[in-house]
């Protein structure tokens, strides 16, 4: 049984060696340096996503993420999603979901268990259920709360609103 | 010199000012949180009939003994409910003798979420060997009353003569990850306050959990 984990962890190590070389890390971030990426007094307008691997809805939606973040690459867009898995499975299952998914937006984990000590400071009115997704521009005063999955195309048509 | 002093006194309160608009923002934010048009702490919570595991339905009246109740929405599926799951039935052990058992609500919509059908429920339930109902909320109802967003959320309640009055809402504890790193245990603080004949000092804290699967409209 042990052998056959050491085994399965060596085929993935190996098999993370042969992927390309533009498979994204994962840096752990705390709440401020997010709260510092996400609140910039600029024309960005900044999607941020809170998920997790072992959220099914929230994987289901990452895809609208990821063409969002392509349809935008040369708008004042930011995608980001905010992986809140447990740090200690950062390499066993975080950069591995994101490679096998090779996924473009930017991931960063957030290492702030204790959603009571940084919530209210970003999303008061959200109670901690996955996904969520908070669409920000402080300068043009855009703060858009969504609580729950996204339906198709649902991302797309609230960006769409604001005409960039 | 003196002036230097008038100075940092001057900053000093500014900041007490500020400091002190910063801590009711927390707490008007806390308040504020529950999902609209969900019971808030302090509410008359409407009794409900839900079909247990067992084949019985449970209502809150039930239990003439209840001083009041540990109210569970959680679930088969969602791995929070699943690291909490153990935690939930020490909840039990440690507070059904002194009057404040568990009633464990699952919320999700069986057509979105085939592993917490009745028939799962009573499977886990009777291989977790639960020593509280597991009730099914087959329309959604009790749980859209309440407010619940996530499983597990936790509603304390507590009895007023034939009413049961909300104490607390909210996460289990503040470490969804690992119960001994946990430092922070809302539900039993809040319990054991009320035991007590104490207000409960934390009466809503947040937890990671999974999105409730509600019905397709």
């Amino acid at each position: 049984m042990r052998f056959k984990t050491v085994f399965q962890s060596l085929l993935l190590v190996s098999l993370a060696g042969a992927l390309p070389v533009q498979a994204q890390s994962v840096p752990v971030i705390s709440f401020e340096q997010l709260s510092r990426q996400i609140n910039r007094s600029n024309d960005t307008l900044y999607v941020v996503n809170f998920w997790a691997t072992w959220c099914g809805p929230c994987v289901q939606e990452l895809p609208q993420f990821e063409t969002l973040h392509k349809t935008y690459a040369t708008k004042p867009v930011r995608v980001l999603l905010v992986s809140m898995d447990n740090k200690a499975t950062l390499t066993s299952k975080v950069v591995p979901f994101v490679r096998a998914r090779k996924l473009q937006t930017p991931v960063v984990l957030l290492n702030e268990p204790d959603l009571n000590t940084w919530v209210d400071r970003l999303v008061p009115e959200w109670s901690g259920a996955l996904p969520m997704t908070l669409v920000l521009n402080r300068k043009r005063k855009v703060r858009r709360f969504i609580g729950k999955a996204l339906k198709d195309g649902e991302l797309q048509s609230i960006i769409n609103q604001y005409k960039l | 010199m003196k002036k230097f002093k008038l100075l940092a006194l001057g900053s000093l309160l500014a900041s007490a000012v500020l400091l002190s608009v910063a801590l009711m923002n927390t707490r008007m934010a806390d308040r504020d949180y529950a999902v609209a048009g969900g019971y808030k702490v302090g509410d008359v919570v409407q009794d409900f009939k839900l079909k247990n595991v067992d084949g019985t339905t449970v209502s809150l009246s039930d239990n003439q003994q209840a001083k009041g109740y540990i109210i569970v929405f959680t679930c088969n599926t969602c791995p929070v409910a699943k690291a909490y799951e153990s935690r939930i039935m020490k909840l039990d052990e440690q507070f059904a003798a002194k009057g404040y058992p568990v009633v464990a609500i699952q919320p999700n919509d069986v057509q979105r979420s085939p592993g917490d059908s009745f028939e799962a429920m009573k499977q886990r339930s009777q291989s977790r060997k639960y020593s509280f109902p597991y009730l099914y909320d087959e329309s959604q109802s009790v749980t859209q009353a309440f407010g619940a967003s996530n499983t597990p959320h936790v509603f304390v309640v507590k009895r007023e003569g034939s009413q049961f009055r909300v104490a607390y809402i909210g996460a289990i504890d503040n470490n969804q990850y690992d119960a001994a790193a946990a430092e922070k245990k809302y539900v039993e603080s809040a319990v054991n306050e009320l035991l007590a004949g104490k207000p409960v000092t934390t009466p809503s804290a947040r937890a990671i959990g999974c999105g409730i699967k509600w019905k397709n409209a």
